[in-house]
């Protein structure tokens, strides 16, 4: 397990799964099982699969949450009455200064002056998501996320019809990007990041009435459907890269279990960031039980996918009390 | 497959050559070969992609250096244009605080200014309302202030001589606004068209009955503002400009009369002016005779 720290940090800057170094005793034990009983296997694979229950729950809540905290955006302002105000790129949540950290992050750079509550609101946010997650942001609260979730829909069916290709990126793009959006903010003095945020558009748009900017948000969800598949917040998105960083010591996280694990992949086939889930491919799994790494975005499609129940979630340290 | 037809002239020849002798075997190019081919347009499918988005996201400086000579009327309390586009964070908090909603947020067409409030005065003035400049207050990132931060200068001749008396409040022991700096100057841009140049007086609804701007009136209630359409005018010599401008010294009239008794009014605008917009949207000529010029300084009576 040693090093898997920094390895995962790598992994979302872009680079390459790798096999595991190391593999516990334990693990072994398991893998070898796994490759020397394949008829009891298959048949208590297939066991499983015909026993495993349909089911949506963390999609379901995920999904309330999210269309619940952007209503909440936008009754404040139609009805007035004032408990998140703003949009998603700053707000106050019954007074209470929140900012986006990427937004921050842009405005900081290129006005080169933060303010008190500019300070305040950051900190607020960088907390509440380092304890919720990081990434679960993207999953919970961005509205292009869900906007995007239901486009991928009808990308896979028209890549199950053969119609279309899924041309993947290199990941190392998004780092390359968040490098380069703030140099553009620091050396130009514009935020110029925030222009092309789909999030903050939908965001505004929700609240404030539709506009024009909608249309890059059409083009770039055509751009999902026709060529690759959820390319923004896979390949693109400096913010899904900036709440990462936070979720680097988020005790939420979804953990995988070898024991429970018949390495179909059927995770690895819903995940927005697969990569992550390099773990579950039979023999590469370093330990038993392994937390699956930052770039998660906590948005438990695994987790309801899983027919044999070896992905969960957990809050590190909470667990006995749970 | 695709490899044989499109790798021809990409592949170095001598790979090519060594790999010919297993491609013939086996009738297709070793794996190796197809994957590092795969990686290689995957890395330039992804720099195309890259530079397209920063690209795109670069554009986004067209439409500021196209309105730099016309800039947008911002609210009070505005940083310079340019540390206004860098500050704001797009949140539009200042949009949910202003009573007469005046301000509106930039779309895709301003580039780095979407998201980043204006306010189209001919539409919807900022009337001070609110009595304490609140979009300032709303202001997370200090992107609209009562007091800039050091490093950033008052424009020469955009401050204004003293801090401006709101005549709404003007009985209140505490009268003006928490303002030093002007957001534009009001200027009489048809004076052939203005009625009070022409001695004509107005009666009726500035505007007209679907006008949907809205203005507070003293005499009406001083916290709810109310439409301009309800609220008709009759004047019989046109000085709308000068009696709705919420500011003290802001404006006057300047009237003449003729051997006849005729009279006639040129509306001045004086150094307190602070640029809200008010006269641009009360004034009842088509297109408006006075206007608001955002950014412009003082430079004495015309």
């Amino acid at each position: 397990m040693k090093g898997r720290f920094l390895e995962q940090i790598m992994l979302m800057l872009g680079q390459a799964p790798k096999k595991p170094v190391e593999i516990t005793p334990e693990a072994q034990k398991i893998h070898k099982m796994k490759r020397l009983t394949k008829d009891d296997f298959e048949a208590m694979k297939k066991h499983v699969r015909d026993h495993a229950l349909e089911k949506n729950t963390w999609r379901n809540r995920r999904w309330t949450v999210l269309i619940l905290v952007n209503i909440l955006f936008t009754l404040s302002f139609w009805l007035d009455i004032q408990i998140l105000e703003g949009a998603l790129t700053a707000s106050r949540f019954v007074g209470f200064h929140l900012i986006d950290l990427n937004s921050a992050l842009q405005v900081m750079l290129a006005h080169k002056h933060i303010i008190v509550n500019l300070f305040i609101g950051t900190a607020t946010v960088f907390l509440l998501w380092a304890a919720l997650g990081g990434r679960s942001f993207c999953s919970w609260v961005c509205p292009y996320h869900l906007v995007a979730e239901l486009f991928e829909k009808l990308h896979l069916k028209l890549v199950e019809k053969k119609l279309v290709t899924d041309h993947e990126f290199h990941r190392g793009a998004r780092t390359v990007m968040w490098v380069l959006f703030s140099l553009l903010a620091l050396v130009t003095g514009f935020t110029v990041f925030e222009t092309l945020s789909p999030t903050g558009i939908l965001s505004r748009a929700l609240i404030y009435g539709p506009s024009l900017a909608l249309g890059w948000v059409a083009l770039l969800l055509v751009f999902e459907v026709v060529y690759s598949r959820r390319a923004w917040c896979r390949y693109i998105c400096p913010i899904g890269l900036t709440y990462g960083a936070v979720g680097v010591i988020s005790p939420v996280r979804v953990v995988y279990d070898l024991n429970h694990c018949f390495h179909e992949g059927d995770c690895r086939k819903v995940c927005l960031v697969p990569h992550v889930l390099e773990v579950v491919i039979k023999g590469r799994s370093p330990d038993v039980k392994v937390p699956i790494g930052p770039d998660c975005t906590r948005c438990g499609l695994c987790v309801d996918t899983c027919p044999s129940g070896a992905l969960k979630f957990e809050v590190k340290g909470l667990n006995k009390l749970l | 497959m695709s490899q044989e037809t499109e790798s021809g002239p990409a592949v170095p020849a001598e790979s090519e050559a060594a790999s010919a002798p297993r491609a013939k075997k086996g009738g297709a190019a070793p794996r190796s070969n197809a994957r590092a081919l795969e990686a290689r347009r995957r890395f330039i499918r992804s720099a195309v992609m890259s530079t397209g988005v920063v690209g795109a996201g670069l554009a986004g400086y067209l439409p500021v250096a196209a309105q730099a000579d016309n800039p947008r009327l911002r609210p009070p309390g505005a940083l310079d244009e340019n540390d206004f586009l860098s500050s704001c964070i797009k949140c539009g908090q200042c949009v949910q605080v202003c009573p007469v909603q005046a301000i509106v947020l930039g779309d895709i067409t301003d580039g780095f200014g979407l998201g980043v409030p204006h306010i189209e005065s001919r539409e919807q003035a900022c009337d001070f309302s609110c009595d304490a400049v609140q979009c300032i207050l709303a202001c997370p990132t200090g992107a609209l202030v009562y007091r800039k931060p050091d490093f950033l200068k008052i424009r020469q001749g955009a401050e204004l001589a003293h801090k401006p008396v709101l005549k709404a409040k003007a009985n209140d022991p505490e009268p003006t606004l928490n303002l030093i700096e002007r957001a534009g100057l009001a200027r009489l841009s048809r004076p052939d068209a203005c009625l009070a140049m022409q001695g004509k007086g107005f009666k009726g609804q500035t505007r007209g009955a679907d006008f949907k701007g809205q203005m507070r009136y003293m005499d009406v209630d001083r916290w709810a503002p109310i439409a301009v359409a309800d609220h008709p005018y009759e004047r019989d010599l046109c000085d709308l400009c000068v009696t709705e401008c919420p500011i003290q010294d802001a404006i006057r009239l300047e009237v003449t009369e003729a051997a006849d008794g005729s009279k006639r009014g040129v509306p001045v605008v004086m150094e307190q002016c602070v640029g809200c917009g008010v006269c641009e949207m009360i004034c009842p000529v088509e297109p408006t005779a006075i206007v608001v010029d955002s950014r412009a300084v003082w430079e004495g009576e015309a």
